[in-house]
């Protein structure tokens, strides 16, 4: 019965997110590009199927994985003050972990791949971007855990972030630079935020010297800094693999012309 | 019949890393039994049905729809309805967002405690609202900003770092209490609906425009939808 009632409740948070999309979609479509929407009726069922589906798979999370998980970030930061940093390395693992584990589910990151994929003719795969993603905000999350403990103010670090990102972008292969730059910003929704505010707030809240209020915010940024950094690395590897590859079989054939 | 089953199983896929992370902490490093197995079974279930029906609607419904408006805008040729619709579509995903509406919340009671705003609800609530409606616009601005860019073919390097550089700058004059917000917001506003959607109207705009790459010019919207929040709530912070 308490499945039921919380279905319906987040059936109507879902439908609050799609209504004002599909008004201003239906809305256009009427009365400014006045044509009939090709394939209204499939169309129709697709937003009914995401609807359901957002529906079952935020109910599955949080009766089931979100309260595990924030416990979990709860148990694991609760540490006591005079711990030496070397008790917060499960901390950091837990970090890492989490933040690749949620990203691999984020429906959003799994949408951003396939149109990847379909529009650069199968160069870029789904499964490559998403592990490359999953490894920036892994490293991201822990990094941002890390500073939460040290105390390190968020800004040196997202500085860096962005000089970094800076330099990539003149290296990198020019087709990535833009889904690089996008998928710091699909990385971080429905999946990984919860969990991951989760464990900011109980590092900040038991870290003596940490104000939760002002310590306990900025892991998601970190979350959305470093996918940048690691899909377009992940592309400057794919192309300097590609020109070895080709260079080697260039000097196969040289060598097989040469007796 | 069968490509449901395997749908299902690219679902359960994705969602297998979780279950072990969570199983391993829990049983390894906590050293704890999982408690309510059962539910956590309905739970997981759960979640890999809601996955295999929401990546059938995106193929169905929100893939399609966002590209044929994309060729119909590009074909009826008129920039400014476009302009428009970009705008609007950024605000109106943005403005019921249900994260944005908690973050608006937590940053209103920190604004109070920090002496930023009077400590009553009522300067609170106005404070949330006038964020909400600031994070909202600066989404519509920013997908409006990236459909022009597409429409132009402007290289996204420079107006991206230049915003990061933007970014860093107003950091520097922020108040302390509304950095970490600021740069949380831009993370929140693009949420599982927005992102297919905005992702297919830019591939759709760019591969219905002459002498634009969908790779190069497609991509992008998101970028710029999760950096203006952050330059617009730091404002927000100094000027209020």
């Amino acid at each position: 019965m308490n499945w039921v009632i919380e279905f319906f409740s987040i059936l109507l948070d879902t439908l609050d997110d799609v209504v004002p999309i599909a008004a201003i979609i239906f809305g256009f479509q009427l009365f400014v590009i006045r044509k009939r929407i090709p394939n209204l009726s499939k169309v129709i069922t697709g937003f009914v199927l995401v609807v359901l589906g957002l529906t079952f798979f935020l109910l599955g999370l949080e009766k089931a994985l979100f309260p595990l998980g924030k416990l979990m970030a709860e148990q694991l930061t609760a540490i006591d003050p005079t711990a030496t940093e070397h008790s917060f390395i499960w901390v950091y693992l837990f970090a890492f972990a989490i933040g690749a584990s949620t990203t691999i589910a984020e429906p959003s990151l799994i949408a951003v791949a396939l149109k990847a994929n379909q529009v650069s003719g199968g160069t870029i795969s789904v499964w490559g971007l998403r592990i490359a993603v999953a490894l920036g905000v892994a490293i991201g999350i822990s990094m941002g855990a890390w500073r939460i403990v040290t105390g390190y103010p968020i800004h040196w670090f997202i500085i860096a972030g962005y000089v970094v990102v800076v330099c990539q972008t003149y290296f990198a292969p020019k087709m990535i630079v833009p889904l690089a730059y996008d998928s710091g910003g699909v990385t971080t929704s429905t999946v990984t935020v919860p969990l991951v505010a989760a464990l900011g707030l109980g590092l900040a809240e038991n870290i003596p010297g940490r104000s939760p209020m002002i310590d306990g915010f900025g892991l998601i940024a970190f979350a959305s800094l470093f996918p940048m950094i690691s899909v377009m690395a992940y592309a400057q590897l794919s192309a300097v693999n590609a020109k070895r590859a080709a260079r080697k079989s260039e000097s196969t054939r040289k060598s097989q012309v040469k007796p | 019949m069968k490509a449901l089953l395997q749908s299902l199983a690219g679902s359960l896929r994705d969602l297998l890393p979780i279950i072990l992370v969570i199983g391993f902490f829990q049983i390894v490093v906590l050293q704890q039994p999982l408690p309510n197995v059962v539910e956590i079974l309905f739970g997981t279930l759960s979640v890999v049905i809601g996955l295999t029906l929401f990546i059938q609607g995106l193929e169905l419904g929100l893939f399609p729809i966002g590209e044929s408006m994309a060729y119909a805008f590009a074909q009826k040729g008129s920039v400014l309805w476009l302009l428009i619709f970009a705008f609007c579509l950024g605000f109106g995903t943005t403005v019921a967002e249900p994260a944005l509406i908690a973050v608006a919340e937590e940053a209103s009671e920190v604004a109070a405690k920090g002496g930023m705003i009077a400590n009553n609800i009522e300067a609170m609530e106005d404070y949330a609202f006038g964020l909400r409606m600031t994070v909202a616009g600066s989404v519509g601005f920013a997908i409006l900003l990236g459909v022009l860019r597409i429409l132009k073919g402007w290289p996204i390097q420079y107006l991206i770092i230049g915003g990061y550089i933007g970014v860093i700058v107003i950091t520097m004059f922020a108040p302390k209490e509304i950095i970490g917000i600021a740069y949380d917001s831009g993370g929140v506003t693009t949420s599982t609906i927005t992102v297919p959607l905005v992702t297919a109207l830019g591939v759709g705009l760019a591969s219905s425009i002459k002498g634009r790459n969908p790779m190069i010019d497609g991509f992008g919207l998101i970028a710029f939808a999760s950096l203006t929040p952050m330059i617009f709530v730091m404002l927000y912070g100094i000027f209020l």
